[in-house]
């Protein structure tokens, strides 16, 4: 079997008395699709910090192409090829759209003009092609998400965290969406993408990790993963699986 | 080139000056307001384009001024080479403070504190230690000429001085024109988020700091060529922090001409005041504090942002006459 690009042995993560991230290992090969569903709460955002750095794991290891890339800091893991968008997005509000884009092709093209040409095909490749003059702070929450890609596949990544990328999108801007997601595993990125739009992910996913109170609760195709009935009750609560079944005679 | 046209311009006007205006009250009066600009300009590089408030530049100024009087003075260096000394004292200073700043990861009003408690350290040691004359302060000996970096005419300094400010200009421009300036404005943007697009945060701003630190020193060494005199309330007064983030701030923070601008309007509306009130000890201070509260309130982005807010709303109206001169 191929090492898979980005795997994660036993992290934990602690904040005081709670534990975030309980244990969890999971992996994404290259070219393939991994969602990470779960609860509210249940530590996908805080794996993610610890994966691109921006949190040191309290027990663990990332490895990323076979190296031990554990609590190196986040530039380096982005030189690497991690990149990361954020939940809460985080424009550089006072730039224009294609400035913002810039700053991650920066990460290998030194020359600005290569960066801003960059910028604008990354930027019409994910649909901000009309909005490319336009300051940050003025995008709507759909623009911000987009942004927040953007500027991710700029850095050329070989694995991309993607954090809630389709929340706050209407149906017909997530299926303009999805199809871009898609592509980019197609063209050999490892995509690790936290959903909680449940259809969306299981329709885009190769493999799913549920997260729940910090621990995997299951792992497997997305089929596999919505017949798994500790899922069902990680989602709707204790019994509920129980309840189902003797509703729908299954 | 296109974009350094508008720098070549500001300069070679500025150039003109002395061939027309020959009094040496107002040579004084612009050769001070352009070391205030430089001052300033150093500021602006950390403060205007990387978000990092320093309210202690005084620290590479009085360095500046220092270690070019006391390698004349005390060790009998060549000016020039004194001079350029001083440049690199002081954007050593500031990789001293950048270093243990960032690296303890201070931020906004935490830096601030930092840098003005550096720079009150080096004004209380130079008023006490003898290398800096303590209490006296160091007078450079008067002798005029191109080797020892001391001339007769006020218009040359004026020149002199006019160059560096030219070079600052530059080096903004340069700035805005790099993949450094880039990730420098987007940490001051948003540090995370720079982060994690790959950008060495700490190493990005301590570059900004050395920078910064190496331009407001060049303004001290100057200051100590042309008065040839230096003592610790000059050097690593607060007056010269307040002044230096003051101009950009008033001017237009992270523009290639905020400082200057600024600089030129505080100063004149100083001067101005001055003439009409008498020398008011602290009328400076209140004049700053008055253009402060006016800039933010009615031009937030500083007199560059207000100038180019007039001109995108104006072009528009201009452009619809031409174009309605046009059918008409
Ligand atoms: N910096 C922090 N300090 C303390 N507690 C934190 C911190 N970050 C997250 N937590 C806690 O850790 C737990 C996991 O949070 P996390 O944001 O990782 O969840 P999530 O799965 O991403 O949830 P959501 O679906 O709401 O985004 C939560 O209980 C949260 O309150
Ligand atoms: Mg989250």
């Amino acid at each position: 079997m191929v090492e898979p690009l980005l795997r994660v042995e036993g992290v934990s993560r602690r904040f005081g008395g709670l534990l975030a991230v309980n244990a969890v290992s999971l992996s994404a090969p290259a070219a393939s699709i991994t969602a990470l569903i779960g609860p509210n709460g249940a530590g996908k955002t805080t794996l993610f910090s610890v994966i691109s750095g921006f949190l040191k794991p309290s027990a663990g290891h990332v490895r990323y192409d076979g190296m031990d890339v554990t609590g190196e800091p986040p530039h380096r893991l982005a030189r690497r090829g991690i990149a990361r968008t954020f939940q809460i997005v985080q424009p550089f509000a006072g730039l224009t759209v294609r400035h913002n884009i810039a700053v991650g092709a920066h990460l290998r093209h030194r020359a600005r003009d290569v960066a801003l040409q960059m910028a604008e095909q990354v930027g019409r490749e994910v649909g901000l092609g009309e909005l490319l003059d336009r300051p940050a702070h003025t995008l709507t929450v759909a623009g911000r998400k987009r942004l927040e890609l953007a500027r991710a596949l700029a850095t050329e990544p070989k694995v991309l965290l993607l954090d809630e990328v389709l929340a706050g999108l209407n149906p017909s801007e997530i299926r303009a969406i999805v199809p871009a997601i898609r592509a980019l595993a197609t063209r050999g990125i490892a995509i690790v993408m936290i959903e909680h739009m449940m259809q969306a992910a299981m329709s885009l996913a190769d493999r799913v990790f549920v997260l729940a109170e910090g621990r995997i609760i299951a792992e497997g195709s997305p089929a596999e993963v919505v017949a798994d009935p500790e899922v069902v009750e990680a989602y709707l609560g204790h019994g509920a699986a129980a309840r189902m079944r003797a509703a729908y005679g299954h | 080139m296109k974009a350094f046209v508008p720098i070549a311009v500001v300069v070679a006007m500025l150039a003109t000056v002395p061939a027309f205006l020959h009094s040496n009250v107002v040579l004084n009066f612009l050769v001070v307001t352009l070391m205030i600009a430089l001052a300033g300009q150093g500021w602006n590089i950390l403060g205007g384009y990387g978000g990092q408030y320093s309210f202690g530049h005084a620290a590479f100024f009085g360095t500046g001024a220092y270690v070019t009087a006391i390698l004349q003075m005390r060790y009998g260096v060549n000016a020039w080479l004194g001079f350029a000394a001083g440049i690199a004292a002081g954007a050593v200073i500031g990789a001293i403070v950048g270093g243990l700043a960032f690296r303890a990861g201070l931020r906004s009003s935490y830096f601030a504190l930092v840098t003005l408690a550096f720079a009150e350290v080096l004004r209380i040691l130079a008023s006490v230690a003898p290398i800096t004359g303590a209490g006296v302060g160091i007078l450079l000996k008067l002798d005029l000429g191109t080797r020892s970096f001391q001339f007769q005419s006020r218009a040359i300094f004026y020149l002199v001085i006019l160059a560096l400010v030219a070079v600052a200009l530059v080096i903004a421009r340069l700035l805005e024109r790099s993949r450094f300036g880039a990730w420098l404005i987007a940490v001051r943007e948003n540090e995370d988020a720079a982060m994690a697009l790959g950008v060495d945060a700490f190493a990005v701003k301590l570059g900004a700091m050395i920078i910064s630190a190496a331009i407001t020193a060049a303004a001290g060494c100057f200051y100590v060529q042309y008065f040839l005199f230096i003592d610790a309330g000059i050097g690593y007064g607060s007056w010269i922090s307040i002044e230096a983030l003051l101009t950009p701030i008033i001017g237009g923070t992270g523009t290639v001409f905020g400082a200057l601008l600024g600089a030129l309007v505080v100063k004149s509306l100083g001067e101005g005041a001055k003439l009409i009130t008498g020398d008011i000890p602290g009328l400076d201070l209140m004049i700053y504090g008055a253009v402060l509260i006016l800039v933010i309130r009615f031009a937030p982005r500083g007199l560059v942002g207000a100038v180019t807010d007039a001109y995108d709303y104006l072009r528009p109206a201009a452009q619809k006459r031409a174009v309605e001169a046009a059918h008409g």
